[in-house]
């Protein structure tokens, strides 16, 4: 049973993670973008409709990640090229999002595709014990690769040296000839990807089947995280297994009949849990300042 | 949050006109008759929402041009209803349908409103001159599954993966577990609330803890397959909601509690147009046709299909309630004396457990 708990925790986990690593890495680039829920749901349309129709789920996670670019592009040429508010354009493409998946999904609604399966043979994948290690599908493990992958671009190499330079201060980074425009581009349509990727998780490999608004706000608690992890990678991957293992025990406690406890105080607990944190993280630092990029959500022109 | 970024899709049905030669002149010099509804999930939802827009589209069908249909999806229980409500009464509709129990005071308050316009709650139990309420007797349909819960379990527990504790569910979640202790004395009905009437994943991740925890029976009072997914990902049976689910699960599906209100619509808007229309409430269960159950599992045993219908055959012919004492509550406290049958009203404010259930 255990094991079990374990197997579904990583896999509610898995799509905040992605989700919330995009978002990071386009916030580290200066841009805050609130269109996480839209592009999780184009994603998650995406890559229905194309597994549906090609009898493909890798097919449906490449389109997945490819529909999540193409959503957030909508963002980038309105925030970056044409300057528009960051925080309205990105709440108008979450109600875009909405739109647009239940409109291209209507449909495949009451279709079903293959679940996306785990990649290790079956003597690994369904053993009983080994299974919680390679039990997974590819998404889970791709996300973990990318917060490696991530965390050490940030930290250890030249570009990720020159993306935080222009989120920290983009006059200077313009000023000693890097292109913030495009850099900022690059990191957005990098958080389009793995919100696609997200969305891929709830369409595909959660509940493989298309519903509309599949993703019932997750895309919110994702961007949540980002403020959550103080805007570093590996507090990210504790921050999304943390929310995933709450949302996870508050279901098993109810089942199990712990009755102590009303349920609604059990379905608050995450939340709950998200303000501890970060009144923790706050009184650890005498500022109460949680690192945000300098530059975030501000508007640049080179002109 | 999301709450707040609801969608509106107002869509006016296609007027099919000129389906009626005969009744065509009448129709075109008289302005069709105009009517909204509004739901609380996406039509997509495949469960709740879905099967009153069936209804919407079964009137559509019957009366062509003579009607013109519109809806809007997604509507919050709360101020945002009032909005929607109002919008479909200004927008001249003569007759809307609030689909969701929480629609019921912003119904009640728009209705104040608009004397002219017809209102029909759905679920609720607050009425008025010009509000009608209309309800389903869905726990005849979980008295059937919760008889078959009994016959196929091997672990003798079922799992109910639940929204909200209103008297709409509590009655559902007694009338299986009573059915299914008729079977099996011992069987034991675990509930998990998801705070939710509509969240795939959660809903999916609330199946997967009550088989962790035992049940090989997974029952559901929430609108979106996906516990049905959970349930045949884990070689459990389960039970569809509100509409033919067995596309998600072809294994696991046994069979599921169909809503459907195509007839009543039909009905009411006919009694508009007639003028003969008055407000009042409507409690229609099997024998109605408001309750129907989808074709069982070709795995179901003989013996829980006898099972099963019988007790729909009990319940249509009047001679089986699913609530008749002698009926104890969690406590041990008897709230219904043996021989004695629950009252609607009793029913419609259920908020106690009978024994033996753990929620």
């Amino acid at each position: 049973m255990l094991v079990s708990i374990v197997m579904t925790l990583v896999a509610a986990s898995t799509p905040l993670l992605l989700a919330a690593l995009g978002e990071l890495v386009a916030e580290k680039a200066g841009v805050l973008n609130l269109g996480v829920e839209g592009m999780m749901l184009c994603g998650a349309v995406a890559g229905f409709s194309v597994a549906f129709s090609t009898g493909s789920t890798g097919a449906g996670v490449v389109a997945a990640a490819g529909a999540g670019i193409a959503a957030a592009m909508i963002f980038a040429v309105l925030a970056l090229s044409l300057m528009a508010n960051q925080v309205a354009t990105g709440l108008a493409l979450t109600i875009f999002g909405i739109g647009a998946s239940s409109l291209v999904g209507a449909g495949f609604v009451g279709r079903t595709v293959e679940r996306l399966g785990p990649v290790f043979p079956a003597a690994l994948s369904q053993h009983p014990l080994l299974r919680i290690v390679f039990g997974h599908d590819i998404l889970v493990y791709l996300s973990l690769a990318l917060v490696a992958g991530v965390s050490f671009v940030l930290s250890r190499t030249r570009a990720g040296l020159i993306l935080r330079a222009v989120g920290e201060n983009d006059a200077s980074a313009h000023a000693i000839g890097y292109p913030v425009v495009a850099i900022r581009y690059g990191a957005v349509a990098f958080g389009g990807a793995l919100a696609g990727l997200a969305g891929a998780c709830f369409s595909l490999a959660l509940t493989p089947m298309w519903a509309d608004r599949l993703t019932a706000g997750r895309g919110w608690i994702a961007l949540a995280l980002v403020v959550f992890s103080a805007w570093k990678p590996g507090r990210l991957l504790i921050g999304a297994y943390l929310f995933g293992a709450v949302m996870t025990l508050e279901l098993q406690a109810k089942a199990a009949g712990v009755a102590w406890l009303a349920p609604e105080v059990l379905a608050m607990t995450p939340y709950l849990a998200t303000i501890a944190v970060l009144t923790m993280m706050s009184l650890g630092r005498r500022t109460g300042r949680l690192d945000a990029p300098a530059c975030l959500g501000k508007p640049f022109s080179a002109s | 949050m999301t709450s707040i970024i609801t969608r509106r899709r107002l869509t006016f049905g296609a007027a099919a006109a000129s389906t009626l030669p005969v009744l065509g002149r009448t129709a075109s010099a008289q302005a069709p008759l105009g009517v909204g509804f509004i739901y609380v999930g996406p039509i997509g939802d495949h469960g709740y929402s879905w099967t009153h827009d069936q209804g919407r589209l079964a009137l559509e069908k019957e009366y062509g041009a003579k009607i013109k249909t519109s809806f809007i999806e997604n509507v919050a229980e709360g101020p945002d209803a009032a909005r929607a409500l109002r919008q479909l009464a200004q927008a001249g509709n003569q007759l809307i349908f609030a689909t969701s129990f929480g629609f019921m005071n912003p119904t009640i308050q728009v209705a104040k409103q608009f004397p002219k316009v017809k209102f029909e709650h759905a679920t609720g139990y607050m009425r008025a001159e010009n509000v009608a309420t209309y309800d389903a007797r869905f726990y005849e349909g979980r008295a059937v599954i919760g008889t078959i819960a009994g016959h196929m379990s091997k672990s003798g527990q079922a799992g109910y993966v639940a929204s909200f504790p209103i008297p709409e569910v509590v009655m559902g979640i007694n009338a299986f577990h009573l059915a299914a202790r008729k079977v099996n004395p011992n069987f034991k009905t675990r509930v998990v609330w998801v705070s939710s009437w509509y969240d795939p994943a959660k809903e999916a991740d609330a199946a997967k803890a009550l088989i962790d925890q035992g049940a090989d029976m997974i029952t559901q009072h929430t609108d979106s397959p996906a516990p049905l997914q959970a349930a045949e990902q884990r070689g459990v049976y389960a039970f569809g909601q509100a509409s033919d689910m067995r596309a998600f699960a072809p294994r696991a599906h046994l069979t599921a509690i169909v809503d459907d209100w195509s007839g009543y619509y039909i009905k009411r808007v006919r009694e508009v147009m007639d003028g003969t229309w008055k407000s009042g409430a409507v409690w229609g269960g099997i024998k109605d046709g408001f309750v129907k159950l989808a074709p069982y599992n070709e795995t179901m045993t003989a013996e829980a299909r006898k099972a099963a219908d019988a007790v729909k055959d009990a319940i249509v012919a009047g001679t089986l309630h699913p609530f008749t004492g002698e009926l104890k509550d969690q406590k041990g406290e008897v709230r219904l004396k043996a021989g004695e049958t629950a009252s609607d009203e009793m029913l419609s404010k259920m908020d106690w457990y009978v024994d033996g259930i753990q929620a």
